[in-house]
């Protein structure tokens, strides 16, 4: 069932009524083993569905608001020698959707906008989005250092910190930002502790009493046994 | 309109399908009972991939896998719910603070919680007779430990030998290798003379049947594992319970409103409602355990009042609902410059520590505060999600450069800090108090038409000292492993840093166990001293909650007390 047939039968109230018994078992006599996903959802219950649906239907941003973010979005993280930026992360597109989905972030988002294209026109004669990179930048440093800012920009530092904090956290959440972020992990394997150069590095090493105490990787997979006193068996 | 009959009477109805419900489930089923679990929530299976959110990244997610109001605890945390359940409210009394923490679903919390897994000891039965505070459990350690036994053996869990008198020893699986953040808290509890082991964790290092599988060292236990090699009540009890061949059915999105009984007082089911047609049916039983977890079972013992049972069911003592307790909670998070700018590799591990510090004073006479606490450590180079990012630099606030900024000097900073914190955790006893207690309030009902809980809960001086204490720890052990403390150290004004009622969402001790009905609600096979076909499961019966997180103890005292109930079956003493 997609997003919208659920949505729909939700409305309709087409959930089986009356008793409800549900039969249901372990679809998986043996244990699974990890898979790619089959499906296109992230394990949402229908309640959650249709919130996502109706986040999705609803606008907030105007086609202005977006572009300044993405002019924003590359300012803050342009591409470097090895990955692309922001906007080639999809950064404005998550952008565009959370502030939807988190509404504390709306008005301080069309607020800053706002802000930022004003002090751009009594600047330079023009919004933010169409100033040239110098003059992009000349704004950018009035805000863009907490501790630094003077008083009459202090709105602009909060827009600007809130930006960056979108910015980056829409970036490293992304299939390329995890990438260069150099994370190793969300896939099968069989831990066995810190790689002995790691170890070497940080000048920390095993006790070998800690040691003796932990799993053997090679073989995990026999069943476990104890004794009567509960002292492993075989491993 | 009329409440709909069930054609069956069933041997026992178990309301509640997490830890002490699905122990109820498994063992009754196996005896060749007849029973119905009733579930307020969905049907829940992670194995099957429209449930499954471990090993998903997080732009599967709009969100990127941030919190919400359907999810406390974010995305992909397996637990629905959380700290708000739509159109379930509860309230809170004057000066009260209590959070509530429910998950409805099959498995119910046990399908994310941290899978610490530790048994009380010997001094946690009988605390009374060491400070004077509280009571004495009606039982003691060697009551419990068979069942303990058992349950490491059915369920399986990870740790060692360690022969800590407080702090018994079980049928271990080996634990795994700490991480390089755990080495260095070892290092720092050795110098600060603290004591540190191997984590205590209910997952599956190493198999321990064909029908489980093995940890794959996600990380992700708070996602509940496709694999079954973690516990949960769905995947290690109620599902294993259905493939024995066992009489079990499932009722979910169930909601029971109260235990119906006969005119000597006699349970005789439980009316739900239905939540996906929203109308009211009865279910008939001949025996009736509740366990819905502490406070909603309270709820449902207290909206079920009859001519025998004025005051609620099994409330002829007055106590249902008091001794209300949470475990006390405050943390800390050091900046470890050596981990600054780390090499990478995959340390995600098992979904929880793989060290911690047990509470070592138990001998200590110059502690100004009674009972104990033990540390939680974590770190390392986790998953991003949201919010990681924020505030990339602030750290250069401690060592020096420009805060904030733009440009790709961003992504070095970024890149410097990440895995570069340790952070730990104190979890304590707090002293039960009758004072502290939920009752209905009788003006708010739920969208079911249910009145709910209000609650009245406040911390005593013994919890806010134990705070102190743990903070004056965290400092010493994190500076010993070579940390920079981070944010102020929360002094008296911020009660140390304790946390809210709630918060740890250990909340035990509702229906407290005893031998004297005057003072207590359950005897100590946790069944009702009011309606002898009434038993509660889950952690309400607990006289105190030790330090220990008390799902090994809801699981092994469920075990004990199904036990006694098929022996009084087989007696037709019910």
């Amino acid at each position: 069932m997609d997003r919208r047939e659920s949505l729909k039968s939700m409305l309709l109230g087409s959930v089986a009524g009356g008793m409800i018994i549900t039969g249901c078992s372990p679809e998986n006599e043996t244990p699974p083993v990890p898979q790619k996903a089959e499906s296109d959802g992230y394990g949402r219950t229908d309640y959650e569905k249709a919130h996502d649906e109706k986040i999705y239907e609803q606008v907030f941003l105007n086609e202005h608001e977006l572009e300044t973010i993405a002019v924003l979005c590359d300012i803050i993280l342009p591409a470097n020698a090895d990955f692309g930026s922001a906007t080639e992360a999809g950064v404005p597109d998550f952008i565009k959707f959370i502030v939807k989905d988190m509404p504390a972030h709306q008005l301080p988002v069309r607020g800053g906008i706002a802000w930022l294209d004003n002090y751009s026109n009594a600047e330079f004669g023009s919004q933010f989005k169409f100033l040239d990179p110098e003059q992009q930048k000349q704004i950018c440093d009035l805000i863009a250092f907490p501790g630094k800012t003077r008083p009459e920009h202090l709105a602009g530092e909060k827009f600007f910190t809130r930006m960056r904090n979108l910015t980056l956290t829409g970036y490293y959440t992304s299939e390329m930002g995890v990438k260069d972020l150099g994370y190793k992990g969300n896939v099968p394997n069989n831990w066995d502790g810190v790689p002995a150069d790691v170890l070497a590095d940080h000048s920390v090493s095993y006790e070998q009493e800690w040691l003796d105490k932990c799993v053997d990787p090679a073989t995990r997979s026999e069943i476990a046994e104890w004794d009567e006193e509960g002292n492993l068996l075989n491993g | 309109m009329q409440i709909a009959e069930s054609q069956k009477t069933y041997d026992v109805a178990i309301v509640g399908s997490g830890a002490g419900g699905g122990m109820a489930t498994k063992i009754l089923s196996d005896a060749g009972f007849d029973v119905a679990v009733l579930e307020a929530g969905p049907f829940f299976d992670p194995a099957q991939d429209e449930y499954r959110t471990q090993l998903r990244w997080p732009w599967e997610s709009p969100r990127r896998g941030a919190s919400s109001d359907r999810r406390s605890f974010g995305d992909f945390d397996a637990a629905y719910g959380g700290w708000n359940i739509e159109g379930e409210p509860f309230t809170n009394g004057d000066n009260t603070d209590f959070w509530w923490f429910r998950s409805r679903m099959l498995g119910g919390r046990t399908n994310h919680w941290g899978r610490i897994s530790l048994r009380f000891g010997p001094l946690d039965f009988k605390r009374k007779s060491i400070d004077g505070l509280g009571d004495n459990w009606p039982i003691g350690y060697d009551d419990v430990k068979p069942y303990y036994d058992k349950v490491d053996k059915l369920i399986g869990i990870f740790g060692s030998r360690e022969n800590i008198p407080n702090e018994p020893d079980g049928f271990f699986l080996p634990p795994p290798k700490p991480r390089l953040h755990e080495l260095y808290y070892i290092n720092g509890a050795r110098k600060a003379g603290i004591p540190v082991i191997p984590s205590r964790l209910s997952i599956l290092t190493k198999r321990i049947n064909d029908q489980r599988g093995m940890c794959f060292y996600c990380g992700q236990c708070n996602r509940a594992c496709q694999a079954y090699a973690d516990f949960s009540s769905g995947t290690c009890l109620i599902f294993p319970a259905q493939r024995n061949g066992g009489k079990v059915e499932l009722y979910t999105d169930a909601m029971v409103k109260d235990v119906t009984t006969d005119r000597e007082g006699k349970a005789t089911g439980v009316n739900y409602i239905n939540k996906n047609d929203r109308k009211e049916y009865h279910l008939k039983a001949k025996v009736v355990v509740l366990a819905a977890s502490a406070c909603s079972t309270a709820r449902i013992l207290l909206n079920s009042k009859d001519n025998v049972h004025q005051d609620g069911l099994g409330n002829s003592s007055g106590l249902v609902g008091h001794y209300l307790h949470d475990s006390t909670g405050a943390s800390r998070t050091a900046f470890i410059p050596e981990l600054a700018d780390r090499k990478r590799y995959n340390e995600d591990g098992v979904g929880g520590l793989h060290v911690y510090t047990p509470w070592w004073l138990n001998d200590s006479k110059d502690l100004d505060f009674p009972r104990g606490y033990h540390i939680e450590v974590w770190g390392g180079m986790g998953m991003p999600s949201y919010g990681f990012g924020f505030n990339p630099n602030d750290l250069h606030k401690i060592i020096g450069g420009n805060v904030g900024g733009y440009g790709n000097h961003l992504r070095d900073d970024v890149k410097k800090y990440y895995g570069a914190f340790l952070g730990v955790s104190g979890r304590g006893e707090s002293v039960a108090q009758k004072d502290n207690y939920c009752e209905i309030d009788n003006e708010v009902v739920d969208q079911w038409g249910i009145p709910v809980l209000k609650f009245h809960y406040q911390w005593t001086e013994h919890e806010v000292r134990q705070a102190k204490h743990m903070q004056d720890t965290f400092e010493e052990v994190l500076e010993a492993a070579g940390g920079v403390l981070l944010g102020d150290k929360p002094g008296a004004d911020r009660n140390y840093g304790l946390t809210a009622p709630g918060q740890i969402i250990h909340e035990v001790g509702t229906t407290r166990m005893g031998d004297d009905p005057r003072t207590s609600v359950t005897n100590k096979y946790n069944q009702l001293h009011d309606c002898e076909n009434v038993f509660i499961m889950d952690a309400g019966p607990f006289v105190s909650q030790a330090d220990k997180n008390p799902t090994w103890t809801i699981l092994a005292l469920a075990w004990r007390a199904s036990d006694y109930l098929i022996d009084q079956v087989k007696k037709r003493n019910i």
